[in-house]
């Protein structure tokens, strides 16, 4: 047995995603986004997060995946990641469940067309469900993003 | 006890008197004559050293107790300063500041503090070689009586000296041997009162252990010090056995041959550090008999430093402004809440405008009031007087102007002229290189400033004061000035500028080039300045903090460098915008004014759109353009509101949908994620509870 593992699923298009609890800091309902021009195309702008102004970010479109468009489960899973606070859109957040860190497999290279390195792993919930763990750091990574920018420019 | 509850206040009042301390030198270096800043600066030293030895940073404590010997010869008239004096006491003053330094890091505050405080002894014995010729001749003669000395506690020159020429003079020198009882729980008290009768029947030349440790308890039960005295043998032993707890008193009487012996035996056993003789108040001598005695002894410094310790405390309760800590922190916190309170408060003025009941409006418009009142006040707690920064430059200029051997006067004014807490935070290192690129290049030396018919001291001034939601910073010199050819050769050596564009340039944009990466007219690298680096570095903060730099040169005659600063970083009052459906702020500090133009007016200059506004063509920039607006395009509007903004002295006007109205915003960071974003300085959240964007308008004007 390895340690039990608190996760929150979410769902992106037709995956379940999962993050360590710790590293969720709420679940906000869709509120209005204020776009900030010049930036790259998956930032969709910022919120106000009771006061704080929180950048929100799409997740399937970080990913290079086609975006989803927003519906009434949408939510705005804001994470803390260091000194980083960002808000994920993401299709639905319904579930908090343990796992056990034993049932977590590395990724193969590429899973629905994100590269191993944003994953933390995959991990077997039975019944044929798979949560795909994000690695937050990797997803973060301020680096590559101005390198985005760079490119696009 | 646990030290660490109090360790923040230490490192905070610590700071505080090091502080003074560096004030007060130098300001006794400019007035050596006037004591009473000597009276403050012993202060500042003995409760530092109480604090440190409270704390148990014995090195901090040992280096502020040498510190303080001198000082207290100096507060008596014993000792005259001079520059040898002030160099050590300021290299001490540095060697506590590291100390303190290292402490705040989590250090131990141990440092190697002995050549400090062998240069601070040996200031103290000249002083007792000197302060010994002007008294002896004073002393009434008396024949001395003579006994054999035999003491394991050696003389060093000067105390023997002291010795010698008060036997000459007809005084009794005893060599008292105490012993405490075993059974006495504060001996440190017992040795206090044996000091405390010395001290008032004569003086005490020196103790062994040494004056400190016996304060601090650091001796067995007996003690030995030489003394002069104007008690008969037989009166002193009394008088000392008398004391409670005394075991025994064997009281000595010196003769000249003696204590000669003792002092060769001291210059005999090498320069091993001696314990200090501490500075006690030397009498009216009036009592005739000399006697001698051997042992061990204990010197007059807890007397004195106990003696001095009650007024320092009255002095400091008297001038105690009254005053909290407040956390940093907890102000950050404060400020936040009440910019939540004041987005209410904006929610609050926009329903009742809807609801329209008159009660309702008066109660917001009261609270308007109110918080407006409040928001002054929060805001004015987060203001530093500038001094907090300026208070170091005196010492910096001294040390600098000594060591590049020019003569400086450093002149602040509007020390007292208040900043937001942010902004002093960042503006110390910037004001370090101006000042420090004035004395190095600025001022001339003293040759060249005699040659050029000018005073030898050389003058900067530093000034600060309010203009408006700004403050201005200066830093002005009366040195050489910027050589324009020089800067120019430079600038085209070092590729900052081609030859061509050099031609075009004017006085102020050659000036401004001293401001670019990579620039430095110094012909030799020192250590203060001309690498080079300092002066863009300078430019880059300033602006970062939301001001900017100038400068006015005149070639001979001297430089002015003009530092300015917005106000406060967390509220400012803005224009509010609209660009289609989107919001965005404006600070009302950069915009000149507001208006309307037709498209016949937009003239086409070389493929930029140009607009003329009050007898001057100025650019015009399109903002939905620059914000990649989705919903706006004023090409497909007759008129254009536009907003005025200006960047120093440049101006363009910026087109957009429409104006809704000044407000007063609160600063909100974009976060860490999202920097750097081009044209946006930060956001705000508004009234209705939506983040509007904060345009930068700096990054409208090229």
């Amino acid at each position: 047995m390895g340690e039990e593992l608190k996760v929150i699923v979410f769902a992106l298009g037709n995956e379940e995603y999962g993050i360590e609890v710790d590293k969720v800091r709420t679940i906000e309902r869709l509120s209005p986004i204020t776009r900030v021009p010049k930036t790259a195309a998956f930032i969709k702008g910022v919120i106000n997060l009771r006061g704080l102004v929180v950048p929100v970010i799409d997740l399937r479109g970080r990913f290079n995946l086609s975006e989803t468009t927003t519906t009434e489960n949408s939510r705005i899973i804001v994470v803390a990641v260091e000194d980083l606070e960002v808000g994920f859109i993401v299709d639905s957040a319904n579930d908090v469940i343990d796992i056990d860190t034993d049932t977590i497999d590395l990724p193969p290279e590429i899973v629905g067309g994100i590269k191993a390195k944003y994953l933390r792993g995959i991990a077997k919930l039975g019944e044929g469900r798979l949560l795909i763990m994000l690695n937050l750091s990797e997803v973060l990574n301020k680096n590559e993003i101005i390198q985005l920018e760079q490119l696009e420019v | 006890m646990d030290m660490n509850a109090y360790l923040s206040m230490f490192i905070d009042e610590s700071n505080d008197h090091l502080q003074s301390l560096n004030e007060n030198l130098l300001r006794l270096e400019s007035e050596p004559e006037e004591l009473s800043i000597v009276q403050s600066i012993f202060r500042s030293a003995h409760t530092l050293k109480g604090m440190s030895a409270t704390m148990g940073y014995e090195d901090l404590a040992s280096l502020t107790h040498e510190m303080e010997n001198v000082l207290d010869l100096v507060r008596n008239s014993k000792l005259q300063m001079d520059s040898f004096i002030f160099d050590t006491l300021f290299k001490g003053l540095d060697a506590l500041e590291a100390m303190v330094q290292d402490i705040v890091g989590g250090g131990t505050g141990k440092a190697d503090v002995t050549t400090i405080i062998s240069s601070l002894q040996i200031i103290l014995k000249s002083d007792y070689a000197a302060d010994n010729v002007s008294k002896a001749p004073a002393a009434a003669k008396v024949p001395a009586a003579s006994s054999s000395a035999s003491g394991e506690m050696l003389l060093d020159e000067f105390q023997s000296s002291i010795l010698l020429q008060s036997i000459e003079g007809g005084h009794s020198v005893y060599h008292v041997q105490i012993s405490i009882r075993e059974s006495c729980l504060l001996k440190a008290v017992r040795a206090y009162m044996v000091f405390d009768l010395l001290e008032r029947n004569g003086e005490i030349i020196k103790s062994n252990p040494s004056a400190q440790d016996i304060e601090q308890d650091k001796f067995d039960f007996s003690f030995s010090v030489f003394t002069i005295c104007r008690l008969t043998q037989d009166e002193l032993r009394d008088q000392l056995t008398n004391i409670s707890e005394i075991e025994s008193a064997v009281v000595t009487l010196l003769d000249a041959e003696s204590v000669a012996v003792l002092s060769t035996s001291y210059a005999a056993a090498s320069a091993e550090v001696m314990d200090t003789p501490s500075t006690s108040i030397i009498k009216e001598e009036k009592a005739p008999e000399v006697i001698h005695d051997k042992g061990k002894s204990a010197s007059a410094a807890p007397a004195a430093s106990t003696a001095s310790t009650t007024p320092a405390a009255q002095g400091q309760s008297a001038n105690v402004s009254r005053t909290i800590r407040v956390d940093i922190e907890r102000l950050d916190t404060l400020m936040n809440l009440f910019s939540e309170l004041l987005i209410d408060r904006v929610r609050l003025e926009q329903l009742s405008s809807e609801i329209k009941r008159t009660d309702l409006t008066e109660t917001v418009e009261h609270m308007t009031r109110v918080s407006s009142d409040l928001q002054s006040i929060v805001l004015k707690l987060r203001m530093v007087p500038v001094d907090s920064v300026f208070n170091r430059f005196p010492r910096m200029i001294r040390d600098l102007a000594k060591s590049l051997d020019k003569k400086i006067d450093l002149v602040i004014t509007g020390a007292d002229t208040e900043l937001d807490r942010t902004v002093i935070d960042e503006i110390g290192d910037p004001l370090v290189h101006l000042l420090r690129n004035s004395v190095d290049h600025g001022i001339e030396t003293v040759d060249e400033r005699i040659a050029a018919g000018k005073p030898e001291v050389g003058t900067i001034n530093l000034r600060a004061y309010h203009s408006g939601n700004h403050v201005f910073i200066e830093v002005e010199e009366d040195g050489r000035g910027i050589h324009h050819e020089r800067v120019l050769k430079t600038a085209i050596k070092n590729g900052v500028v081609t030859e061509e564009q050099a031609k075009g340039l004017t006085d102020d944009e050659i000036n401004m080039l001293i401001f670019a990466a990579g620039f430095s007219t110094a012909d030799k690298i020192s250590d203060i300045s001309g690498r080079g680096v300092g002066l863009d570095v300078v430019r880059t903060k300033i602006s970062s903090l939301g001001g900017n730099v100038t400068i006015n040169s005149a070639y001979g005659k001297g430089t002015k460098f003009s530092v300015q600063l917005p106000l406060t970083l967390s509220i400012i009052s803005a224009m509010l915008i609209k660009l289609g459906s989107e919001k965005y702020a404006i600070p009302l500090t950069s915009i000149v004014e507001t208006g309307i133009i037709r498209k016949e007016q937009i003239l086409n200059v070389h493929g930029n759109q140009m607009v003329e506004f009050r007898n001057t063509i100025i650019p015009l920039v399109s903002l939905s353009r620059v914000l990649d607006s989705p919903d706006f395009n004023e090409n497909d509007e007759q008129e254009t509101e536009i907003v005025v903004v200006r960047k120093g002295e440049k101006w363009a006007a910026v087109m957009v949908d429409e104006f809704i109205g000044q407000s007063e915003i609160v600063l909100k960071t974009l976060g860490k994620y999202l920097t750097n974003v081009k044209a946006i300085s930060g956001a705000t959240i508004l009234g209705d509870g939506y983040v509007a964007l904060i345009i930068d308008p700096n990054a409208l004007i090229k």
